[in-house]
């Protein structure tokens, strides 16, 4: 079950940057506000009090990110306490800064078990004051989406931290024991339902579909004077409820969780291309450990192309590299589902092009079904697949140990045993398409198998699979 | 009487309740045992819920020191007699790589990929010899056969007696009733084949006969499939 992929591997993890040293070592003062700080955060203040939401997207997009790579490079923004007083101590506006204040360090930097803890407190809070409806703001999507991305990256990022125990120093070992609670399962998952709730988005999907309620056509923007956040972050939340589950290895509820979302069409979940690409790539992970192959490389197939139209879009944005990440993880998954149940007429020709250049001796290999094939499998999937977690309390006891990489190896091995299964049936699809009638002993000469001491079995490939359906059997004589 | 028919519409209320809070409360510690439960429900009423299943073996990723290995082993076995929906590989992804590995696990996998593969001959065998595990659930044998008839039905149009009996384990004077009993409500049909051999014919379906098939997009091989392969007669 070795990988050729270190699983492990920082960068794999990381987002743009490299993670440097924490900030005390370089000098930071959280108190030191420079003047393009204050600058930043009095407009973003009033145009968020004011709805300007194309000034704050500008702001949010734009000024954040050309101060962070001039100024923050290498160390936190100011603290929130030094900024509050520009802001009037406004309580939201604080939850937000220190909302984009973490997600900047678990970018540039490398957080603290501390930093990590308390972050979830900031969601913790964040969330609460939008699931009691006082909120009255609106966000740019660009924004809500990130914060449900990123609760749940930093979730999927806390549970392999706690479960790297090894190396841990005592005081982040007093933490652990300290805060059971922060990231805990159970919270992460009843906040993302609890906004799913607490929004109805559910039934605003469905008064849509009736003519009853305007939402995809407003891109989710309430016009009649009221907030689109609750709403929003209930809609991204069903994409963070797919996520978590294909992180636990519930592909079918996670399924479940998105099923209020068409994906056949464009809908609000298209507006942002990361929430688009979020929710195809665990789409079609999902239904690929579900063996429906054809439905994976159906959507793949439309999102990789949508990509090699619109990326040079990007190629300014924050989110550019991770969308050439997760291309590239698709296109692996992609080669994966083609090499289990070949298709000739779903793939568009130029994503086709792309898939032959990056993958088409590979593809020869996995369509070979011996060892060498169960190597290049396992090390597509490695790659390609989410970061799969164990969601249990970590046993801070000795003997301590790293057990982060339990999860990913079980559903490897599962996954791998399902392209066993498939290897029985490839070779007879081949012959397949050689004979539209053949005899049994013919087929049995070819299959190199001794006709009288045969014993009748089938091979049947399951039509749950949506892969072809194949019959052999040869007879007792 | 009448304390029976009140246990069963408390059952009923209960399972009611079991599957709502599955729907609107999952993720909560406090509804595992209710859960577990309701797993018990299931084989003895002979009912199954696929949802409130994977929503236990999840409370068990969540907490695993509340894990039962018995409940768990029924759930598997539930799973199983569901095929061929693939809730037995649902399951699977959910459950510890350690746990996997005890005896009892790996036998229903053993059995599980005989099903898959349409090995019903080894299939039965495995299952004869670990009757004690596969017994606590009732209906199971019921289940397998019926699923060993969706693979013969997708594959046939004229099962020769021998094939059907090795699918379904029934033999003889058994079998003779069985398909009695199949004929008169299940549409099946008796036909004499070469010598003294016996032809059941099943009911037509999109796979056995291609011109039923709905949609001729997708899957090529169907036709290829049923042309290919003469009918064993």
């Amino acid at each position: 079950m070795a990988s050729s992929y270190d699983y492990d591997e920082p960068s794999y993890d990381s987002r743009s940057y490299p993670p440097s040293s924490q900030a005390s070592d370089v000098g930071y003062d959280p108190n030191f506000v420079p003047d393009s700080v204050k600058t930043f955060v009095v407009h973003l203040y009033r145009h968020i009090r004011e709805k300007n939401v194309y000034e704050i997207h500008q702001m949010y997009e734009g000024s954040f990110q050309r101060l962070s790579d001039r100024m923050f490079r290498e160390s936190p923004w100011p603290s929130v306490e030094a900024v509050a007083p520009y802001v009037d101590n406004d309580h939201v506006f604080c939850l937000l800064y220190r909302e984009m204040w973490f997600r900047h360090v678990y970018a540039r930097l490398s957080p603290t078990g501390r930093q990590r803890i308390e972050s979830w407190d900031n969601y913790c809070s964040l969330f609460g004051v939008v699931l009691h409806g006082v909120v009255n703001m609106q966000l740019p999507n660009q924004w809500l989406w990130d914060m449900v991305d990123e609760f749940v990256y930093q979730f999927q990022s806390y549970c392999q931290y706690r479960a790297k125990l090894k190396n841990k120093t005592e005081e982040e070992l007093q933490l652990l024991r300290q805060y059971g609670q922060a990231w805990n399962v159970y919270g992460v998952l009843n906040y993302l339902q609890a906004l799913v709730e607490k929004s109805m988005i559910h039934q605003i999907l469905e008064r849509e579909k009736e003519g009853l309620e305007q939402f995809t056509a407003t891109d989710g923007y309430d016009y009649e004077g009221g907030s689109n956040v609750l709403k929003m972050l209930g809609y991204y939340s069903m994409i963070g409820l797919l996520r978590v589950h294909c992180l636990l290895g519930d592909y079918h509820t996670g399924l479940k969780c998105l099923a209020p979302i068409d994906i056949s069409q464009q809908g609000v979940y298209t507006i942002v291309i990361g929430s688009h690409i979020s929710t195809i790539y665990h789409y079609g992970f999902a239904n690929m450990m579900l063996r429906r192959y054809v439905e994976a490389i159906r959507e793949f197939n439309k999102i990789l192309l949508y990509i090699l139209k619109y990326k040079q879009y990007h190629q300014k944005s924050p989110q550019y590299d991770q969308i050439l990440k997760k291309n590239e993880q698709m296109y692996a998954l992609l080669a994966i589902c083609l090499s289990l149940c070949p298709q000739t007429k779903l793939v568009e020709e130029n994503v086709s092009t792309q898939l032959k250049d990056k993958y088409s001796e590979k593809m020869l290999k996995m369509q070979r079904y011996d060892d060498e094939a169960y190597a290049v499998y396992d090390e597509l999937f490695s790659y390609a697949c989410p970061k799969f977690i164990t969601p249990s309390a970590p046993i801070l006891e000795e003997p301590l140990t790293n057990y982060n990489q339990d999860a990913y190896r079980l559903q490897l091995k599962l996954f791998l045993y399902e392209v066993k299964q498939q290897q029985l049936l490839a070779g007879v699809r081949s012959f397949l398409k050689l004979y539209s009638t053949i005899s049994i002993g013919k087929l049995a000469t070819y299959m190199e198998v001794d006709e009288p001491t045969l014993r009748i079995s089938y091979m049947l490939l399951n039509p749950s699979r949506q892969s072809d359906m194949v019959i052999i059997f040869c007879v007792r004589s | 009487m009448v304390r029976e028919r009140e246990s069963q519409q408390q059952q009923q209320q209960v399972s009611y309740t079991v599957e709502q809070l599955v729907a609107v409360n999952p993720y909560n510690p406090d509804i595992l045992t209710d859960l577990e439960n309701h797993v018990n429900e299931q084989v003895s009423s002979q009912t199954y819920s696929l949802d409130a299943n994977l929503c236990l073996l999840r409370l068990y990723q969540f907490e695993p020191e509340r894990m039962s290995i018995p409940i768990v082993v029924r759930i598997l076995i539930k799973a199983l007699m569901a095929m061929p929906a693939p809730d037995f590989s649902l399951c699977l992804f959910l459950i510890p790589e350690q746990v996997q590995m005890e005896e009892q696990f790996k036998t229903l996998i053993v059995l599980s990929h005989y099903l898959e593969t349409a090995r019903f001959h080894q299939f039965w065998d495995e299952a004869v010899k670990n009757r004690s595990i596969l017994e606590v659930v009732p209906g199971f044998e019921q289940a397998i056969q019926a699923y060993a008839i969706h693979v013969l039905s997708l594959t046939y149009q004229k099962v020769p007696r021998p094939i059907l009996a090795e699918a379904i384990n029934i033999e003889g004077l058994s079998l003779d009733k069985f398909l009695e009993y199949q004929v008169a409500n299940s549409g099946w049909a008796l036909e004499k084949g070469h010598g003294r051999s016996q032809l059941i014919v099943l009911p037509r379906n999109e796979f056995n006969h291609p011109e039923l098939k709905k949609n001729a997009v997708d899957s090529v091989p169907l036709e290829h499939v049923t042309r290919i392969f003469p009918i064993l007669s």
